[in-house]
Formats: C-alpha cells, sequence, structure tokens
C-alpha cells in the first residue's frame, strides 16, 4: 500500500517535471526561433488581428461591466466613511493596476487561447503539422512564433480598451445612476493616477498575452488522441492559462510595486 | 561474435534484390520503437530498391505507418537505423533533418491538406515559403496538378470543397513539387470507392515510370500489388517476408500466401483464431 503511494507520487512527480521541462523547452526553441529565423509578419499581424480584434467586443463588454460594478461597490463602502468623490481614482486604480489585464487576460484565454489550441491541435491530430515538417517548413515558425507574437503584442492594446471601458462604466453609474457630481470624478482621477499605474497595467497585459499564446501553441501543437485530445487540451489550455495569469499577477504586482 | 549478430540483422529484402541484382535507396537495420511499455517495431530489417514501388502490408494495429513516420524522421526510433544516401538519418538534428527531407515525399493517409489554404497554396505553399512569386509558382503547381489529373477548376478550392479522391491527389501534387527521389505513401487509398482507388494506383504506378522513383507504399489493399515491384510482410514488429510482387499470389510463404488470401488459419493469428482482439 505504502509503496504503491510512494511509486504513484514518484510518477506523478516525473511526469510533472517532464511536461514543465518541455513546456520550458518549447517556449526557449519558439525565442530561438523567433530570431534566428525570417519573422512572418504577415501572419503576425493576422494573429493580432484573429487574436486581438476579434476579442474587442468580450473586452468592451467586460470592462464595461466591471466598471459600473466597481463603481458600485465603491460607493456602498465611501458613502459609509462620506468619501464618494474617490470613486473615480478607485475605479481607474482598480481597472488600470487589476482588473483591465486581469480581466482582459482570463476572457482572452477563453476566447482565443482555447481557439489556438483547437485549431493546432486538429492540425495535429489531423498530421498537417507532419506534412508541413516533411514540406520543410519550420513549423515554429509558421505556426508558433506568429501567434506568441502576434498575441503578447495585441493584449497590452486590448488592456487599454478594457480599462477605458470600465472607467466609462464607472462614470455612467456614478453621474446617471448615483447622480453624483461628472466633475468629482474626473478630478478624483486627474488627482490619484500616475502614469506608473498605466505602464504597469500595460506590462501585466503584456506577460498575460505572452502566457495564454505560450500555453495555448503548447498544449495544441502537443495534442494527441482524436477529437477527446482535442477537448481535452483546449480545456487544459483555458485552465493552466488562467491559474498561470492569476497566480503571475500577485507576483507583477510586487514586482511593479518595487521598480 | 559482432559478424554473428550481423549476420542475424540480415534482412530478408538483402537475399532477394541481391537475386535481382537491385541498388537499395533505403536500408532499414533493426528498427525498434516502443510507446511507454508496448513496443510497436520490435526489430524491422529491410531494403528497399532504388526505383521500384515496393509495398508494405500487413495487418491493422502492426505499426506500418510507425515504420514509415521513423523512415522520414517524424518518429524517433528507440533503436536501429534508417540509412538513405549513406546517412543513418537517426542521428540527425532538426536542421539536418530539414535538409533530409528534401529527398522525401510523403502522401498522407487522409492527405493531410491545411485546411485554411486553397489547392494552389497548398500545392506551392514549400515554394511560397521560400519566397518565390506568384507568377513564378504558378505553372509549377498548374504542371503538378496535370500530372495528378486535375484541372484548373480546382485551384483555388479549399479541402472543404474537394472530394476525398480529389484531396489525395492534390497530395501527392503537393510532395512532386519538391521533385523528391522517394516517395512514402501512408494508405493511399483508403476510404476510396474502387473506381477511385483504381485512378490513384495507376497515378502512382505514372509517377513512379515518368519520375523513376523510389516509393514506398503502406497499404492493405491488394489490388496496389499489381502495380508494385517488391512486397515486404510486416508481422509482429518484424519483417517477415519480401517477395517480388509478381509471385505473391503464387508464393509458397506461410504468411504471404495466408495474408493475401485472408485466411483465418495459419501463421498470422486472428483476434477470432485466438478469441481476443489484437488491441
Amino acid at each position: 500500500m505504502v509503496k504503491q503511494l510512494i511509486s504513484s507520487v514518484g510518477t506523478g512527480a516525473i511526469s510533472f517535471c517532464y511536461d514543465v521541462g518541455n513546456f520550458t523547452l518549447f517556449f526557449a526553441k519558439a525565442i530561438r526561433t523567433l530570431f534566428t529565423t525570417r519573422l512572418k509578419l504577415q501572419k503576425t499581424i493576422s494573429q493580432m488581428g484573429r487574436i486581438g480584434v476579434d476579442s474587442l467586443s468580450v473586452s468592451v463588454l467586460t470592462g464595461f461591466s466591471t466598471g459600473m460594478a466597481l463603481a458600485l461597490q465603491s460607493y456602498i463602502g465611501f458613502k459609509r466613511v462620506g468619501g464618494e468623490q474617490f470613486i473615480g481614482s478607485i475605479v481607474a486604480l482598480g481597472m488600470i493596476r487589476e482588473l483591465g489585464p486581469v480581466l482582459t487576460g482570463l476572457m482572452v484565454a477563453g476566447r482565443a487561447g482555447s481557439a489556438i489550441t483547437a485549431e493546432l491541435g486538429t492540425m495535429s491530430i489531423t498530421e498537417q503539422v507532419d506534412a508541413l515538417k516533411t514540406l520543410r517548413i519550420n513549423t515554429r515558425q509558421y505556426l508558433v512564433v506568429p501567434r506568441i507574437l502576434g498575441g503578447t503584442l495585441i493584449m497590452p492594446f486590448l488592456a487599454v480598451f478594457t480599462m477605458i471601458c470600465g472607467i466609462i462604466g464607472g462614470y455612467v453609474v456614478c453621474v446617471h445612476v448615483l447622480e453624483l457630481s461628472p466633475e468629482d470624478y474626473r478630478q478624483s482621477i486627474q488627482s490619484y493616477l500616475e502614469m506608473a499605474d498605466i505602464k504597469g497595467g500595460l506590462v501585466k497585459a503584456l506577460v498575460f498575452g505572452l502566457i495564454l499564446t505560450w500555453v495555448g501553441t503548447y498544449k495544441g501543437i502537443k495534442t494527441r488522441g482524436g477529437a477527446r485530445g482535442v477537448g481535452l487540451s483546449t480545456t487544459q489550455s483555458v485552465v493552466i492559462s488562467s491559474i498561470m495569469i492569476l497566480v503571475s499577477n500577485y507576483f507583477l504586482t510586487k514586482l511593479l510595486e518595487n521598480m | 561474435m559482432e559478424e554473428k549478430k550481423n549476420d542475424l540483422l540480415v534482412s530478408a529484402s538483402h537475399k532477394v534484390l541481391k537475386d535481382n541484382n537491385e541498388k537499395v535507396a533505403i536500408k532499414i537495420v533493426n528498427l525498434k520503437k516502443r510507446f511507454g511499455p508496448k513496443w510497436v517495431t520490435k526489430g524491422v530489417n529491410l531494403e528497399v530498391p532504388a526505383g521500384k514501388m515496393t509495398c508494405v502490408i500487413g495487418r491493422s494495429g502492426e505499426g506500418k505507418s510507425v515504420l514509415l513516420k521513423q523512415v522520414i524522421g517524424l518518429i524517433k526510433p528507440t533503436e536501429g537505423q534508417v540509412i538513405v544516401d549513406g546517412v543513418d538519418t537517426t542521428q540527425l538534428t532538426d536542421s539536418e533533418l530539414q535538409e533530409h527531407y528534401k529527398k522525401f515525399g510523403y502522401v498522407f493517409q487522409f492527405a493531410a491538406l491545411l485546411d485554411s489554404l486553397n489547392t494552389y497554396e497548398n500545392i506551392g505553399i514549400t515554394l511560397i515559403e521560400q519566397g518565390m512569386k506568384e507568377k513564378d509558382i504558378l505553372p509549377i503547381v498548374k504542371e503538378k496538378l496535370s500530372l495528378v489529373n486535375l484541372n484548373e477548376d480546382t485551384l483555388y478550392k479549399y479541402p472543404s470543397e474537394l472530394s476525398g479522391g480529389m484531396k489525395k491527389r492534390v497530395g501527392l501534387a503537393r510532395t512532386l513539387v519538391t521533385n523528391p527521389k522517394i516517395i512514402l505513401y501512408d494508405e493511399p487509398t483508403t476510404g476510396l470507392d474502387p473506381i477511385t482507388g483504381h485512378v490513384i494506383h495507376k497515378l502512382m504506378s505514372d509517377m513512379q515510370t515518368k519520375l523513376n522513383v523510389t516509393s514506398v507504399v503502406i497499404t492493405h489493399d491488394l489490388e496496389l500489388l499489381k502495380y508494385a515491384d517488391y512486397v515486404a510482410l510486416l508481422y509482429e514488429g518484424k519483417i517477415k517476408s519480401f517477395c517480388d510482387a509478381k509471385t505473391v499470389w503464387e508464393s509458397d510463404d506461410p504468411f504471404i500466401h495466408q495474408f493475401v488470401r485472408g485466411e483465418i488459419d495459419g501463421p498470422i493469428q486472428s483476434e477470432i483464431a485466438t478469441g481476443k482482439d489484437k488491441f
């Protein structure tokens, strides 16, 4: 019984280390490919469109509704201490430093990250990736790098939309629902928001874009086992990306705070 | 001792090819592949004659496709060698493999055309990625398309708009773009009706004659043996028999005899005879 337990823990640990090693190696090879081969610019731009532009409506909606809810929640708290004039800064700081990049990351991981995995996974199981190899096409240069680079570069732009929509959502609630002064809302943002907050939010979005495309392409290329395999990889891609985004968010916040 | 070991590894094909004075294009030596605890190929020894069509037959799940993928380098063998032009391809790095692929064309079981590309892009993808201009690529693509008896109407159609037989032909045209010396076919007629299957057989035979390439064909389709030069039978992860394709129906080899006639009783164990599925 104990021997079996030790054996299964050991097997699990080895398998985990193997997966982490492969995952890291995959990224290292992608980076090497980025710097040693010609960039497929058209494909990268096309991926920016598919990952970014196509996720715009989701980001806008997420940002707007989150900003509205945040304003309402802040109002309930601030009303007790008479600080309603600070709602604007709380919404802006919350959206720019935290919620904008994190929610954009999670939404894009669910929408575009899963699509990347499903697409590459289907290509893997239908031997399209093998076909590219036999045709002497560098699959990392052709399939992986444009997705990782395109997704990483477009994420800050998407996050900006989420942030702005969040602030607008907060404004709508404050001014039209709670009937607070629009001047207070604007003034509060201007007084407390710094350039470093915006930079921090954009850096986070960049890192989250990298995470979700890295996981999405890795899981897609490594897909095995038919339609069930594609489904499994897609689910794993979203779960792993989301966890990595949430965990890395803490460390990024800590890191950016000290910079 | 080492000499004795090498003698044991001499393939069944070696003697036949030596008797027929054939040149060897691919030499497979003691090729083994393991997936987890399961050995798929258990020591394949095979010599493939240059400029000829060799069919590899065997039961489903014997590892024929795995063997073919090891030959081209898509799957790394656990042990053994694949020697092409004096080079052991199992030892090549990723970048060396890219060069090695120049010699090969690979026709996939279900064509493996890229869904997002049309026929022109699928056939010309290697040239497009090399940076050639469309005006230079188009005549080449059209030429390859006519070689596989497809007209220009299909040029801008997507794989979803093509029939199974057309997809296979586009897949074949795609491999011909790089003018390979060796073409590997993975069950080229699977899923096709007998007439379309016959068209593909004829096409493969024509390619063989026109381009003088070396062909290795994994197949269950015994009709194709009419067009083949040699037949190898894979059983229990090893090449059990190798013979001239013309003699395949009269072969006294018990494995070949049983397989081509589809008999249940014989040295090849069937699931009915053993009372269990192969897997």
